[in-house]
């Protein structure tokens, strides 16, 4: 039971663990402004498919991990992630069923979301910020999210994660 | 079992409960971490946990700088090899010098009754290839507090002032650069004592002096030293280059616009200074009274 519930668990983890790394992935000055919201995207995607196992504690944890790793405020990711993901797994079973395309724009208007939260914050403590940073993420996203969706659903399935 | 019970189309229980409250902690933590900086203990915990991962991440680079030191050619080693002799030797030289020159310094402050300068002890650090914020510029160093790295440590490179230490994690410490748009501090003109203010302005190239005034004595070339008067900055290490003067007639201030000496956007090796406060400022204020 334990070797069949931590063969379940790990994909997921590993999944988080690689997306936190892209996260603080060095890149090229120019270039920064166009990282997609890794971690956000996936989280996304398992709150989408597994909404009871991984829903919104885990977004706030990693959300608090991620405030460490990038120096930001402490909560200003969590909150984000944790609302975000709530709307995931609120709209997760019209989301199954969406096609691709309607999924995609779904997401779009998370990553959207995402980035408002992010944004609003960094207003409330006085942080400034040029708009690119607020686009950029959301539109690579939205972008990467069709890839990102057929890796993720091989690994939950061709994986015991799924079964 | 676990599909089972996930896909179930029945409401999740106490979804909302669990959203709101943990929306409450988010607002709290953000309150507390920006009015207080009450969680350092928690940030520093969260961030020694976070090292192996800072490591793998910053592997590849260091991966791909061993294999170029690997493939370098015999050819390119002997040239690179005798560029660094000539150097040494130009820099022995210069040292020779500096070395007289400080036993003399140190005469003559004796013979002026004043205290002698400390040397500020230096250690190289290396910057992690790991992206901190996005929205400011900041770099993560791999020293930490287990080196005797503390918050507002100077750091500097080869060429001038690269910036501080702003939270010091155990193996790690994340430190701010002098371009950031949040950081700004005190200089003198080397050429005449001048002190003000060099503010960062979020680019890497540029920095801003925003509070001279129109007919301050200033000109583009100009050598910005620390002035060591904020506190956190020992005297003396070299910050920028005035690179323009634009002075408005109707202005109060002029717009000068100075070029850090360091490469910031470059930087892979810095050095951290511990500075031992040869005179605590205040006191200095008092003695010159």
């Amino acid at each position: 039971m334990t070797r069949d519930r931590s063969s379940r668990v790990l994909p997921v983890l590993v999944t988080i663990l690689v997306s936190l790394m892209l996260m603080i992935l060095p890149l090229p000055e120019s270039a920064e402004p166009f990282r997609p919201d890794w971690l956000a995207l996936t989280l996304i995607f398992w709150a989408m498919q597994l909404p009871r196992t991984w829903g919104v504690v885990t977004a706030w944890l990693t959300g608090i991990v991620l405030d460490v790793a990038q120096g930001t405020l402490l909560g200003q990711h969590a909150l984000a992630l944790c609302i975000v993901v709530f709307l995931t797994v609120r709209l997760h079973l019209l989301m199954r069923v969406f096609p691709l395309m309607q999924l995609t724009a779904t997401v779009f208007a998370l990553l959207a979301v995402y980035q408002f939260l992010l944004f609003w914050v960094n207003g409330v403590a006085g942080v400034s910020t040029e708009l690119i940073y607020y686009w950029g993420p959301v539109l690579t996203g939205t972008v990467i999210w069709p890839f990102m969706y057929m890796f993720l659903s091989g690994v939950r399935y061709r994986s015991p994660a799924g079964s | 079992m676990a599909r089972g019970t996930d896909s179930s189309p029945a409401r999740i229980p106490a979804l909302g409960v669990r959203v709101l409250s943990l929306i409450f902690l988010s607002i709290l933590l953000m309150n507390l971490d920006h009015r207080y900086h009450h969680l350092d203990a928690v940030r520093k915990t969260i961030s020694a946990a976070m090292y192996p991962v800072r490591l793998v991440v910053d592997s590849p680079v260091r991966l791909w700088e061993w294999m170029g030191d690997a493939s370098t050619s015999r050819n390119e080693l002997q040239l690179e090899n005798s560029r660094l002799k000539a150097e040494r030797l130009l820099t022995n030289a210069r040292l020779q010098r500096l070395t007289a020159l400080e036993a003399e310094n140190a005469r003559l402050r004796a013979l002026l009754d004043a205290r002698e300068r400390v040397r500020d002890e230096i250690r190289v650090a290396e910057i992690l290839s790991v992206d901190a914020n996005p929205y400011e510029h900041n770099v993560v160093i791999g020293v930490g507090s287990r080196d005797g790295v503390y918050d507002g440590q100077a750091i500097v490179d080869a060429n001038g002032v690269v910036g501080q230490v702003i939270e010091t994690g155990l193996m790690t410490a994340q430190a701010i650069l002098i371009s950031d748009n949040d950081h700004a501090l005190p200089v003198i003109v080397n050429r005449n004592g001048l002190r003000t203010i060099a503010r960062g302005t979020g680019e890497f190239n540029r920095l801003d002096l925003p509070f001279l005034a129109n007919n301050a004595d200033i000109q583009p070339g100009d050598l910005l030293v620390t002035s060591g008067l904020g506190g956190a900055f020992p005297a003396g290490y070299p910050v920028a280059v005035v690179s323009s003067v634009n002075r408005i007639p109707q202005e109060a201030f002029a717009d000068v616009s100075a070029t850090p000496s360091a490469t910031l956007d470059q930087v892979r090796e810095v050095m951290l200074i511990w500075s031992k406060p040869a005179v605590d400022p205040v006191e200095e204020i008092e003695g010159d009274d």
